[in-house]
């Protein structure tokens, strides 16, 4: 036991004696939850978008002319068909489109109700929401023109149409993913590097010859990449709840506890990568190939699962962040309890036991 | 103390061959020397005997334990130097010798009175880091943390290399004092100079052990006559001696070149020195003088055909 | 006799407050064979990088093969080879691939290469070994063939950063016959070694202590002002001096 501890007190000595690390450690997720809470801020000023207008009448002209006015939105040009809308969202000209269906003013004049087409691309949702929004507001705008604030006879519906990611799922999933991605960077890559370290070294030569077992070579690395986790998770909840206003809905507790579940998996992946790779760089390498890759691509966080292709939804679910990233979400968005994502949790535990198992298989007492 | 049987390793599927069919023992309280250069197979054998590799055949013991079977009880008996110095370079020296002191499970304070006389030389820097440690201390700190539980036989591969004259001179007093105290020393050099600090050496090149003898002991089985000659054109006079007949080798060492003749006779050496002169050399210089490991290493390195490598 | 190859006067490198190199002023003529020793960290290879023109000097002037080592050192870099034990060749390339490559950097035509290659690898009887990757070369030829790689521009200079070190004495002594062949080609050799029988070899030695040059001399010339029988006593009567390391 005394062997173990001061084992894990070199291993805090190694980051904290270097500067770089530490600065990446514990910086980089504080970085990066700042920067996302001004970009969440900023306002989307001259969004290009394009307006269709079959109408042509003074209620469209009037509603284009205050969205032309407005300093939010770049009218594009009018296109004249509905089949070109897909195509300038393709190209990725646009960020959203709006159609006047015939006979807009006569609906409205008529029989006081009339539709309105807005399409908007939501692959980013939050410039897709924030701009539906805003086109919302003018159109309200100007129907309370027409009725001059006593209840509107008139009514304008906005049916809004989100393409690419229609269910909105997106909403507040920063927080989440960032925890997902941060604790698998830490977790895995750190324990693969400092393992590989001692290899470079020459000090794991030592350390087998020694009477302290392999295997507490490795629970001794574990320690301080937990704790530095368990630090890193605090920060960033202290910073969602009270720099972004976005507080933990659920249990903190059972928070903690899956988050728990995920470094262990992740630690035990981090294991894996070191016994396989003799030098940092390699460790390194296949840690990022295996954590940041997956995490921003298939674990849902920034492009939504549901609309892949059958074979990358299937790799998706051997991506540890995508559980833990469903987790996070429920627990933290949604308020949900354990009943709810224990079957997530459990994959993660199942993950973590594989993990362990191949590792220790593959561990080698000796050199070569 | 450590018994080697017919040791092989291999590398790479076979296609390279680090050791072949080695055998050696070496004695309780014996400082062994494993001399050869580079690929010679020198760490190869230090990691079969330190458990950390297995050999394809053949069997080891080391403190009476089986190299394979029994290596958690060799891992509580030895001590091991590691051919890179082994230690964490952002630790402070304090830092690296209690760390490696728990981690065999002592104390710096239990064993203190070991490494006493090498610990002190580098006690007044305890307190920096080893990276800003010079190549002398950084050695000396390294044969510390080897030494902390007390082992009784002690692996040290290639401690001298990339350090200068002087410290490698302070280092095998060092191990003198070791063995003094009753540590079974086993220590590999690519210096041939060394060689005659140990109790008994073991010349191995290509995997292959050319012959084990005390340091005397190989020096007197050279067998032949050695002269050292000299002039005022070194260069010149090797290569008028590698056209000379009657020269059976010849090599530069150091002041002199080391020739032995195919025969032995006095009229022999008159006559090369007269046909030296008449190429012109001066002050020349020919006399008979000891052999050297070096000089034996040479010998038995050209003799089996095998290990030789490619003449210019 | 003809200008010096290496001509240093004063010559100084600081590190802020550390002196690695004080004054350091020396001679070199062509073709000598020039060995330069010291302890580790005496400052050997700061001064061979300041002549490389790798590193700027503090103070002091120097030239290298008649260039100036502040404003020409591009001249100096085509003037001169430079082989260490740590850097040598391309492990993952063929003998004659790293042959081409040193070749084609110091801008030798293809029949050029061609020629010079041939002579290499006949000179290292290593015609057989051309097309096999330098990985599988014993350590011995390794140093050889980077050797002879360095020379394959017939440089005026020629610097060897313990080029030997861990090698077996018969290659070691084959080494060297690299080395004097090159010197009588007229090349200037400066080389540091840990090996003192190796500084016998060298026509002239210098030996560095605390970033100073403490002796400068033949090998038999310093033997005898030290009254002593072997470098390896002058080395130690030098070093031992010494107060710094590394």
């Amino acid at each position: 036991m005394k062997q173990l501890l001061s084992f894990v007190i070199k291993e805090f000595h190694h980051v904290f004696r270097d500067r770089k690390t530490l600065l990446m450690l514990f910086g980089l997720p504080i970085a990066q939850i700042i920067l996302f809470g001004f970009a969440l801020t900023n306002e989307i000023k001259n969004a290009k978008i394009i307006v269709v207008d079959y109408a042509k009448d003074a209620a469209s002209r009037q509603i284009i002319d205050k969205i032309e006015a407005s300093k939010y939105f770049d009218v594009e040009n009018s296109l004249s068909s509905h089949e070109e809308i897909e195509a300038a969202f393709k190209e990725g000209k646009i960020k959203m489109a709006i159609v006047f269906p015939l006979n807009f003013y006569e609906d409205l004049s008529r029989t006081n109700k009339a539709q309105l087409q807005v399409i908007a691309d939501a692959s980013d949702i939050n410039t897709a929401t924030t701009l539906t929004n805003y086109i919302s507001s003018i159109v309200m705008d100007y129907q309370n023109s027409l009725t001059r604030g006593i209840k509107p006879p008139f009514q304008i519906q906005t049916e809004v149409r989100m393409l690419y990611n229609p269910q909105l799922k997106g909403e507040h999933t920063f927080i989440p993913g960032m925890m997902a991605m941060i604790m698998l960077l830490i977790c895995v890559m750190m324990t693969a590097i400092s393992i590989v370290r001692e290899k470079e070294l020459g000090t794991m030569e030592i350390l087998l010859v020694s009477p302290f077992k392999p295997i507490m070579v490795i629970a001794s690395k574990f320690v301080p990449y937990l704790l530095i986790s368990l630090v890193n998770i605090t920060s960033i909840l202290l910073l969602s709840t009270y720099f972004l206003k976005l507080p933990v809905q659920g249990s903190i507790f059972l928070l903690y506890a899956v988050s728990l579940v995920f470094i262990i998996t992740s630690l035990f992946l981090g294991l894996l990568i070191s016994i396989k790779s003799e030098s940092q760089q390699t460790a390194m390498f296949i840690s990022l190939m295996a954590t940041m890759l997956p995490t921003l691509l298939l674990s849902g966080f920034m492009f939504p699962i549901e609309n892949m292709p059958l074979p990358l939804r299937v790799i998706s679910n051997i991506v540890p962040s995508k559980w833990f990233y469903i987790i996070v979400k429920s627990i933290m968005i949604k308020g949900s309890g354990f009943q709810t994502i224990w079957k997530e949790t459990l994959i993660l535990f199942g993950m973590a036991v594989a993990l362990l198992l191949i590792s220790l298989r593959n561990f080698k007492i000796r050199l070569a | 103390m450590i018994q080697i049987n017919h040791i092989t390793k291999t590398y790479n599927k076979g296609i390279v061959r680090a050791l072949s069919d080695i055998s050696l023992n070496v004695e309780r309280g014996e400082l062994f020397g494993l001399i050869g250069p580079d690929g010679a197979g020198k760490t190869s054998l230090f990691r079969i005997l330190t458990t950390l590799l297995l050999p394809d055949s053949g069997t080891a013991t080391v403190a009476g334990f089986d190299c394979v079977k029994d290596y958690k009880k060799i891992r509580e008996s030895v001590g091991y130097m590691p051919g890179k110095f082994s230690l964490y370079q952002d630790l402070t020296v304090e830092e690296n010798l209690s760390f490696f002191a728990t981690i065999f499970g002592t104390t710096i304070k239990e064993n203190y009175e070991l490494i006493k006389d090498i610990y002190i030389q580098i006690e007044p820097f305890k307190n920096r880091r080893t990276g800003q440690l010079s190549g002398g201390m950084k050695q000396k700190l390294a044969l510390c943390c080897a030494l902390i539980h007390k082992p009784e036989v002690l692996f040290l591969d290639e401690p001298t290399t990339g350090v200068d004259a002087v410290s490698r001179k302070e280092f095998w007093e060092m191990l003198k004092r070791l063995k003094d105290q009753g540590i079974t020393i086993m220590v590999s050099t690519p210096y041939m100079d060394e060689a005659s600090l140990c109790d008994r050496i073991a010349l191995i090149q290509s995997g292959t052990i050319l012959s084990i003898d005390t340091p005397e002991g190989i020096t007197k089985a050279y067998g032949e006559i050695l002269f050292g000659i000299k002039s005022s054109k070194m260069y010149q006079l090797l290569q008028d001696l590698r056209n000379s007949p009657g020269i059976a080798s010849s090599y530069a060492f150091g002041e002199y070149l080391h020739i032995t003749f195919k025969s032995n006779t006095n009229k022999i050496s008159e006559e090369l020195m007269t046909h030296l002169q008449s190429l012109g050399h001066t002050n020349l210089d020919l006399k008979e003088i000891e052999p050297t490991i070096e000089d034996c290493f040479i010998k038995l390195m050209t003799n089996t055909s095998s290990l030789q490598t490619k003449p210019i | 006799m003809s200008a010096p190859v290496i001509y240093t006067n004063k010559l100084t490198k600081r590190f802020g407050d550390f002196v690695a190199a004080k004054e350091l002023s020396f001679e070199v003529p062509a073709g000598e064979i020039f060995g330069f020793l010291g302890a580790n960290g005496a400052g050997k290879t700061t001064a061979m990088r300041m002549l490389c023109g790798l590193w700027v000097p503090s103070s002091g002037e120097a030239t290298v093969a008649g260039f100036d080592i502040y404003h020409e050192r591009e001249k100096i870099k085509r003037n001169i080879g430079y082989m260490s034990q740590k850097f040598s060749l391309y492990e993952d390339l063929t003998v004659f691939e790293n042959i081409k490559f040193y070749a084609g950097i110091y801008g030798l035509t293809n029949a050029q290469i061609k020629e010079k290659s041939q002579a290499l690898l006949h000179q290292l009887d290593l015609e057989k070994e051309s097309g096999h990757l330098v990985s599988s070369l014993p350590l011995g030829w390794r140093q050889k063939l980077s050797f002879s790689v360095a020379v394959i521009h017939e440089p005026r200079i020629v610097f060897l950063d313990e080029p030997t070190g861990g090698v077996d004495p018969v290659t070691r002594r084959q080494f060297w016959d690299l080395i004097y062949d090159a010197a009588n080609k007229g090349i200037t050799v400066f080389v540091t070694t840990h090996y003192m029988d190796e500084a016998e070899y060298c026509d002239r030695i210098s030996i560095m202590v605390d970033g100073v040059i403490e002796a400068l001399d033949s090998p038999s010339n310093l033997k005898t002002k030290y009254g002593v029988d072997s470098m390896d006593e002058v080395f130690r009567q030098l070093a031992r001096s010494a107060k710094r390391s590394e």
